[in-house]
Order: C-alpha cells, then structure tokens, then sequence
C-alpha cells in the first residue's frame, strides 16, 4: 500500500510547492528529515529496550497464569464454536496474552496456528466461520496493557509524562474493541 | 481530571513493581530474561530506521509544500461537526495500512505541535488504542482460500473509527 501512496505524496508535494512557491521550504525539509528521523530513533532505542525487557520478565512469569484464568470465560463467549477444542482454545488464548503484553512478534505466530486449525475445522471453505473472523478481528483491536512503543516515544521527544496517556488508551481500546466485536456478531454473524 | 492524571503517575511504577516481585518470587533470572527482552525491543527499533525516515521525508515533503493547510481548510468544516482535530487526519488515515508509517507520522505530530499537547496526546492515544487492521487481516487471511471478508473488513475498521473518536473525546477530558 505505501507502494502507491508514498510516491504520491512526493510527487504532489514537488508540484504543489512549484504553484505555491514554497520550493525553499521543500528544500529545506529534504535535509532535515532524515536528520529527525536519525534523532527519533536514537531516543527510541533506549526506551523500547526497556520496556521490551520488562515484558520478556512478565512472559516468564506466573502473571501469565494469572491472566490465562481471567481470560478464559472471555474466550468461551467470543468463541463458543470452540468450547471443546482445547487445543485451539489454548492457542487463542496465548494469542490473546501476546497482543495484550504487547509482545507482537510472539502474538502473529500463535495467532497464525489458531487460523490454520480453525480453518480445517471450517466446513465451508469459500467462507470464514465466526471463530475465525472473531480472532482476527480481536487481533485488528490490539487490546494492550502497555503501549510501550508510545510510551517510548513520548519518552524520547521528552514528554513531561510519558504515561499520562495511558488511561485514555485503555479506555479508547476497550471501546474500539467491544464496537468492533458487537457489529461482528450482531449484524454478521452466520447462524451455526 | 486532576485525579487521573495522578493515578496514570501511579500504574507505571505500580506495574513495574508487580513485575519485579513476580520475576523474583518465580525465582527466574530476572536480569537474564530482561537482556534477552531488552535486546529483541532494539532490533526491533533497527528495523524501523529505514521506514522512519522515508515516513519523515514524505510527510517532511508534504508538510513544507503548503498542501496541508489547503486541505486542513476544506475539510475543517466538516470536522467541526464532530470536533475532531483535522491536524490527525493523514495519521487517522495511515494507521490502518501501515504500522511503522503510523509511528513516524504520530511521532512527527507529537514533535510538530509538542508531545505533551492536545494534538500530541491523541495522536498517542489513537496509536496506542488501535492497530494496523489492514495489513493484520492481509497477514491473517494469507495462508487461506478466502482472501477477503467484507464482514470483517467493516467490523474492524469501524472499531478503528470509533477508537479514534474515542482517543479524541478522551484527550479533551484529559486536558
């Protein structure tokens, strides 16, 4: 996608500065850009190495366990096609966790599994079940308990407090989320 | 909104603490398991470097050329009506198609009008309430048969709606 849309917004952006005349300007931001870019990720790299090392300390946890409990009377709701498939029960939940820790690189993997056993259980394969339309969804809301890569980066552009946002997060999350689950299930989920 | 801000003060270290206690009553080794985590998180900003700064020269290109103000004049009206910040526009629209082309927008946003701002807080929170939904349901969908799911398409994407309206309605409580 950004295939398409980066050149276009560099090519509009030469011809539109050749109309306006802020060619100087333009020449200008060519320079510094790459200069900012640099001076972002160098600020980054300390807090996202933070905050990454912290959560590996919760993935080997038992807060882990924790969580896998609360979860699962979540999980029999959103999932009810699978109440006895344990296995898939497990992957989603794993799943589910990884998003929720933040932990994407572990989350996509995972998330991937639980599609490809969901799909052989899928008896019509021209279209999704509702299982799987449900965990892909609930992995397009991105429900998480630290954004850390945020985090990082208002830590790194020297925010007075990084973390004040983190409440509004929550909230805006979880909002976004149940919207997207109640649509899904109520004007297009097909009757088993 | 005093209070709120007081209890955001208090769940970082909170969480922070909780973390550590557990790490030290499962008896892992901690500092171990932190290097290893720490270690993916910068190879993991690595590997956004080269995105960033094409991102940064874009927007960069965009922002110094004018057409920002001639568009933010057209569509001002219309956002108005539902109070949201027309300056969040090209982050509202790039956030579902791109990850790392949304963090280097939001970032410049956050630097542009300053992070601790109006304009800085909700570009937070939009990237930290919602997700690249496109390019997740391309990754999710790219092992099956069926490649689109129209169902799902507007299920999510109107999750990303209504979160952005959110993150706009709460950072006003907020500020």
């Amino acid at each position: 996608m950004l295939n398409t849309i980066w050149p276009f917004f560099i090519l509009i952006s030469i011809f539109f500065s050749f109309i306006s005349g802020n060619i100087e300007s333009l020449n200008e931001s060519i320079y510094s850009s790459t200069k900012s870019a640099i001076d972002v990720v160098i600020t980054l790299i300390g807090s996202t190495a933070l905050w990454s090392g912290l959560i590996k300390i919760v993935s080997n946890t038992r807060i882990i366990t924790w969580i896998t409990n609360i979860m699962n009377p979540i999980i029999d709701k959103l999932f009810p096609e699978s109440k006895k498939n344990e296995k898939v029960r497990k992957l989603i939940s794993m799943n589910i966790i990884s998003n929720f820790l933040g932990i994407g690189n572990a989350a996509t993997p995972i998330g991937l599994k639980a599609i490809d056993v969901l799909n052989k259980e899928n008896k019509e394969k021209a279209h999704m079940s509702n299982s799987m339309m449900m965990l892909i969804l609930i992995n397009t809301a991105s429900i998480q308990l630290i954004p850390t890569t945020i985090f990082a980066i208002r830590q790194s552009l020297g925010s007075n407090d990084p973390f004040r946002i983190i409440l509004p997060v929550w909230g805006a999350t979880i909002i976004a989320a149940y919207t997207g689950i109640v649509v899904l299930k109520n004007f297009f989920r097909k009757r088993p | 909104m005093n209070f709120f801000t007081e209890l955001s003060n208090y769940i970082i270290p909170l969480i922070i603490g909780i973390i550590m206690i557990a790490g030290v009553r499962d008896k892992i080794k901690v500092f171990d398991i932190f290097i290893k985590g720490a270690t993916e998180g910068i190879e993991i900003v690595i590997k956004l470097m080269p995105t960033l700064i094409g991102i940064f020269f874009s927007i960069g290109m965009l922002r110094s050329s004018g057409i920002f103000d001639i568009v933010t004049r057209i569509v001002k009206p219309i956002l108005k009506i539902i109070k949201f910040p027309p300056e969040i526009i090209p982050l509202a629209l790039i956030r579902p198609i791109s990850g790392s082309g949304a963090i280097g927008v939001a970032t410049d946003l956050m630097k542009q009008y300053g992070v601790d701002s109006y304009i800085g807080n909700v570009a937070s929170v939009i990237m930290g309430a919602t997700e690249t939904t496109i390019y997740t349901i391309a990754v999710y969908t790219s092992g099956l048969k069926v490649k689109k799911s129209k169902e799902l398409l507007i299920a999510s994407l109107s999750a990303d709606v209504v979160g952005m309206i959110a993150a706009v309605v709460f950072c006003r409580i907020l500020s």
